[in-house]
C-alpha cells in the first residue's frame, strides 16, 4: 500500500477525535451506570392523558400533532384512548399538570442533550423574568 | 481536476487568503446576526427586503447571464466562444452559489429552510425560484466539469450531453424570469407590477453579466496565460451593447408608462429614486449616477472605434456594471418597498454588519470562482490556448 | 394442481375483499379506542369571519387605545421603539388607511378621523399565495392564520400584503416586553419569525367574540359574513361601507362604516 504508514496513522487519529466525546463523558461520569432522572410528578393528578409508557415514547409526536390539529385543523379538544376529552394546548393543559418545567422536561431533555424549542415561544408555568436573558 | 487548485503561485494564494480573511471578518458578523436576529440590519417594518435580496436578485441575472457565450455557441456554433464557454459557466456556478447564500443570510430562521421542501407549495413564486436556482447550478456543474474534463483528455464532449447543454440554455431564461415574478406579481407594489419587469431583468442580467464576466476574463488574461481571442472580445462586446441598449430602452417605457399615464402610485416610486419624496432624497445622487453611467457606456458601446478600443473597454464595461448594480441592486428593491402601502416613506439604508455579511458571500463567491477559473485556465494552458491568439484544441 | 390454483385464486379474491373493507372497520373502531382531535363543543362557527368597523363612533387614538392595548396584551404583542415595530391593531389616518381614495377637499371629521388599522383576513389573500411554506394559510372559516412553528422568515408574506398588516420580528420580542406581565394562556414569538392579527381564533374556539370586538363598546360588529341574518351582514345593508385597495381584488373582511 502506498503511503500505508500514513494512512494508517491518519486513520488512528481520526478514530481517536471520533471517540473524544464518548470518553470524556465516561471520564467525568465516573463510568457509573446512566440512572434514570426523577421526575416531579403532579400531586393531585394520578392519571396522564395517556399511559405512562405512551407518553414516555411519543409525546414528541402528540406534540407535533397537537400542534397541527389544533392551530392548522381548529380540531382543540382531544379525544384519548379512553374517550376523555382533554384541551389541546401545551400551556393550559400539559403545564397546568406538570406545574414545574425544570422537574418535569428539563431533567431526561438535558440528561439527553436535547433542546426542543417550545420555550422560545411557549410560556413555561414558573413565568418569566426580566432579569434572566 | 481539483487538484489543478491545490497548485499555484503565492499571488494565488494569497489572494485566496485574503478572500478568506474577508470571509472570516464577515461570518462574524453573521454569527452575530444568527444569535440576536436580523436587527442589526437597516430592515424594518415597511423596507422589509434590503441589500441581502437586492443582491440576490442581482445575481441571479449574473448567472443567467452565462447563456449570452453558451446560447451562441451552441445554438449558431460560434465557434471564437469555444474557449469561453467554461468561463460562462464557472461564473454562472459561482453566480448561484453566491445567491443561495444571500438567501441564507437574509431569512430569520435559516435552519427550517427546508421546511421549503418538506412543505412544497407550488402556488409560491419562491418554491420555484428555489427549484429553478438549484437546478441551474446543478447543469452547469455537469455539463462545466464533464466539457472541461474531456478537453483535458483530448476527446469530444459526449453526445448524451447535447440536450442536457440545450435545457440549460433555456433554464437559463427561466432563473431570471422566475425571480422577477417574485416581484411582479405582487398586488399593490407598483413599482413591480409590471409585465415588462421579467423582460427588464433580462436586459441588465444580459448587459451586466458578460461585462462582469468580460472584466474577470481581462483580469484572467493578465495574471494568467489565457487569452480568450480578440475576436471572441469583440463580439461579446457587441452583445453587451445590444441588451443595454434594450435594457435602456425598457427603463425609459417605464418611464412613460408611469409619468404620461400620470397615475400616482406609478409615479411615486420613481419620484422618490429619482428627486425624492417629503424630503427623503438618499437614492437620488444614486440613481442619477446610474443614470449618467448606464447612458455614459451606451454611448461609448454603440461607437464601434470606442467599443473596439480595447484600453478603453474596461472602464465602459465598469461604469455599466456601477450603472445597472444601483438600478438593480439598489433601487429596485427600496424603490418597490417606497412609499410603503400607508403611502409614507420609512428610509432604509444597510447598516455596517449587514455590508460586512454580505461582502462575506461576495468574498465566497468570488473563492469559488478563483478555484474554478484557475482550474479552466490550467486546463486551457495544457491545450497551449495561450496569448498566441489562436484557438486550437478539440472540436 | 389445477384444483389448487383455483382454490389460491378465490382465496386472493377473499382477501383483497377484507382488505377493502377493512379500512371501513378501522374507522368504526376509531369512535372508541383510538384517540382522536374534534372541535371545541362551545367554538364559535362561521363560514367566513368578517369585521365592520363603525368609524363614526370610533375614530380617536384615545378611542382605540385600549383596544390595542387588549390585543397587544392578550396575545404578548411587544411595543418597540422605532420603525422595527410588531402591530396586531393600530391607528392610522384616513390617508394612510385609504391612500388610494384620496380627496383634496375632504370633511373636516373626515381628516380629523383616526382608523384602526388590523390584517383584513381577505378572501384572497396574497400572503397566503406567496408563503413558500404553507405557515400562512387561510381556514375554512376564511381567518388568514399563522403557524409560527413552521414560518422560516423569509418575508415574502410582507412583500405581498399590500396593507403593511405584518410584522417581522427582527429581534427577540421578549427582549421588549414586560415578563412578568404575560398572559400565560398565550405563547409569545421567536424571533425570526412573521407575525400578524390572527382574529383571535384562539378565543372563537372558546367561544368568545374577538378581544378588540368586546372592549370597542359595540363599535366593531363581528360575524359570519356568509350568513345572510348574521350581525355584521345587518350591519353591512344599513350603512355605507368601504374596504381598503379594493381594486387589487384581494376581497379584505374588515369593511370601514364612514
Amino acid at each position: 500500500m502506498q503511503y500505508g504508514g500514513k494512512i494508517i496513522t491518519g486513520l488512528i487519529i481520526f478514530l481517536g477525535l471520533l471517540c473524544v466525546p464518548l470518553l470524556f463523558n465516561t471520564a467525568s461520569t465516573g463510568n457509573a451506570a446512566y440512572k434514570q432522572p426523577k421526575l416531579e410528578l403532579p400531586k393531585d393528578e394520578k392519571k396522564c392523558i395517556e399511559s405512562t409508557e405512551f407518553m414516555r415514547r411519543e409525546h414528541m409526536q402528540l406534540l407535533n400533532d397537537w400542534r397541527d390539529w389544533a392551530l392548522r385543523d381548529g380540531q382543540r379538544t382531544y379525544v384519548n384512548a379512553e374517550g376523555k376529552p382533554f384541551s389541546i394546548s401545551l400551556q393550559n393543559t400539559c403545564m397546568k399538570c406538570h406545574a414545574k418545567k425544570a422537574e418535569f422536561c428539563d431533567k431526561c431533555h438535558n440528561d439527553a442533550a436535547v433542546s426542543p424549542y417550545c420555550w422560545d415561544c411557549h410560556i413555561q408555568p414558573e413565568g418569566l423574568s426580566n432579569e434572566k436573558k | 481536476m481539483l487538484e489543478k487548485a491545490l497548485k499555484g503561485s503565492p499571488k494565488y494564494w494569497g489572494w485566496l487568503g485574503f478572500l478568506l480573511v474577508l470571509i472570516g471578518i464577515g461570518a462574524a458578523c453573521w454569527v452575530w446576526q444568527l444569535t440576536v436576529g436580523l436587527k442589526i440590519t437597516g430592515m424594518n417594518r415597511d423596507v422589509s427586503w434590503g441589500f441581502y435580496i437586492a443582491q440576490f436578485t442581482y445575481l441571479v441575472g449574473v448567472a443567467a447571464s452565462g447563456v449570452m457565450i453558451v446560447l451562441p455557441y451552441y445554438f449558431h456554433h460560434y465557434k471564437t466562444f469555444r474557449h469561453m464557454v467554461i468561463f460562462g459557466e464557472f461564473m454562472a456556478i459561482a453566480a448561484v452559489v453566491m445567491c443561495l447564500g444571500f438567501i441564507v443570510v437574509d431569512i430569520g430562521q435559516p435552519q427550517r429552510m427546508l421546511n421549503v421542501l418538506l412543505h412544497p407549495t407550488p402556488n409560491s413564486i419562491l418554491f420555484w425560484d428555489m427549484v429553478v436556482l438549484n437546478g441551474y447550478l446543478f447543469l452547469n456543474l455537469l455539463i462545466g466539469w464533464i466539457c472541461l474534463e474531456k478537453d483535458r483528455l483530448h476527446l469530444p464532449h459526449p453526445k448524451w450531453l447535447k440536450p442536457i447543454i440545450y435545457t440549460s440554455i433555456i433554464w437559463a431564461f427561466s432563473i431570471h424570469t422566475v425571480t422577477a415574478f417574485l416581484y411582479q406579481g405582487l398586488p399593490g407594489r407598483h413599482y413591480w407590477l409590471t409585465a415588462i419587469l421579467a423582460a427588464r431583468f433580462l436586459a441588465s442580467a444580459f448587459c451586466s453579466g458578460p461585462a462582469l464576466l468580460l472584466l474577470v476574463v481581462l483580469i484572467t488574461k493578465r495574471v494568467t496565460s489565457f487569452d480568450p481571442g480578440r475576436e471572441a472580445i469583440r463580439t461579446l462586446a457587441k452583445i453587451i451593447t445590444y441588451a443595454m441598449a434594450v435594457n435602456v430602452f425598457f427603463f425609459l417605457l417605464e418611464i412613460f408608462t408611469a409619468f404620461y399615464s400620470n397615475i400616482p402610485g406609478h409615479m411615486h416610486s420613481m419620484a422618490y429614486l429619482f428627486t425624492g419624496i417629503h424630503g427623503h432624497n438618499g437614492l437620488v445622487p444614486w440613481m442619477w449616477t446610474a443614470t449618467v453611467f448606464g447612458l455614459g457606456s451606451l454611448a461609448l458601446l454603440v461607437t464601434p472605434a470606442l467599443r473596439d478600443n480595447h484600453s478603453l473597454l474596461p472602464w465602459t464595461l465598469g461604469i455599466l456594471v456601477i450603472a445597472t448594480w444601483i438600478d438593480k441592486g439598489l433601487g429596485l428593491l427600496i424603490g418597490g418597498f417606497t412609499p410603503n402601502p400607508f403611502e409614507q416613506v420609512t428610509v432604509y439604508w444597510p447598516t455596517g454588519p449587514e455590508l460586512l455579511i454580505s461582502l462575506m458571500v461576495y468574498a465566497t463567491g468570488a473563492l469559488v470562482l478563483t478555484v474554478l477559473y484557475k482550474i479552466a485556465t490550467e486546463v486551457k494552458q495544457d491545450l497551449e490556448v495561450s496569448q498566441k491568439d489562436e484557438v486550437p484544441g478539440p472540436a | 394442481m389445477k384444483k389448487s390454483r383455483r382454490n389460491f385464486l378465490k382465496f386472493a379474491g377473499l382477501s383483497a375483499a377484507t382488505l377493502c373493507f377493512s379500512p371501513a372497520a378501522g374507522a368504526l373502531a376509531a369512535g372508541h379506542g383510538t384517540p382522536h382531535p374534534k372541535p371545541n363543543a362551545d367554538q364559535l362557527k362561521a363560514k367566513r369571519w368578517a369585521m365592520v368597523v363603525d368609524t363614526r363612533k370610533l375614530n380617536t387614538d384615545e378611542a382605540i387605545a385600549p383596544l390595542v392595548k387588549a390585543c397587544h396584551s392578550i396575545h404578548n404583542v411587544p411595543d418597540i421603539p422605532g420603525n422595527k415595530n410588531i402591530k396586531w391593531l393600530w391607528a392610522g389616518s384616513y390617508e394612510e388607511t385609504f391612500p388610494e381614495q384620496p380627496n383634496n377637499f375632504p370633511s373636516e371629521d373626515l381628516e380629523r378621523r383616526r382608523f384602526i388599522l388590523l390584517c383584513n383576513h381577505c378572501d384572497q389573500p396574497p400572503c397566503v399565495r406567496v408563503c413558500p411554506t404553507k405557515a400562512t394559510f387561510q381556514r375554512p372559516d376564511g381567518i388568514v392564520a399563522m403557524d409560527y412553528h413552521r414560518c422560516i422568515g423569509c418575508r415574502y408574506c410582507m412583500a405581498g400584503c399590500p396593507y403593511g398588516s405584518r410584522s417581522f420580528n427582527w429581534g427577540e420580542p421578549r427582549d421588549n416586553l414586560d415578563l412578568k406581565a404575560l398572559n400565560k394562556e398565550f405563547p409569545t414569538r421567536m424571533r425570526g419569525v412573521v407575525e400578524k392579527c390572527n382574529f383571535c381564533v384562539e378565543r372563537l374556539a372558546q367561544g368568545k367574540l374577538p378581544a378588540c370586538v368586546e372592549a370597542s363598546n359595540g363599535a366593531l360588529t363581528f360575524g359570519d359574513l356568509s350568513d345572510p341574518d348574521s350581525e355584521v351582514r345587518k350591519v353591512l345593508k344599513e350603512n355605507y361601507t368601504i374596504r381598503r385597495k379594493p381594486a387589487l381584488g384581494t376581497q379584505p373582511s374588515v369593511y370601514y362604516i364612514i
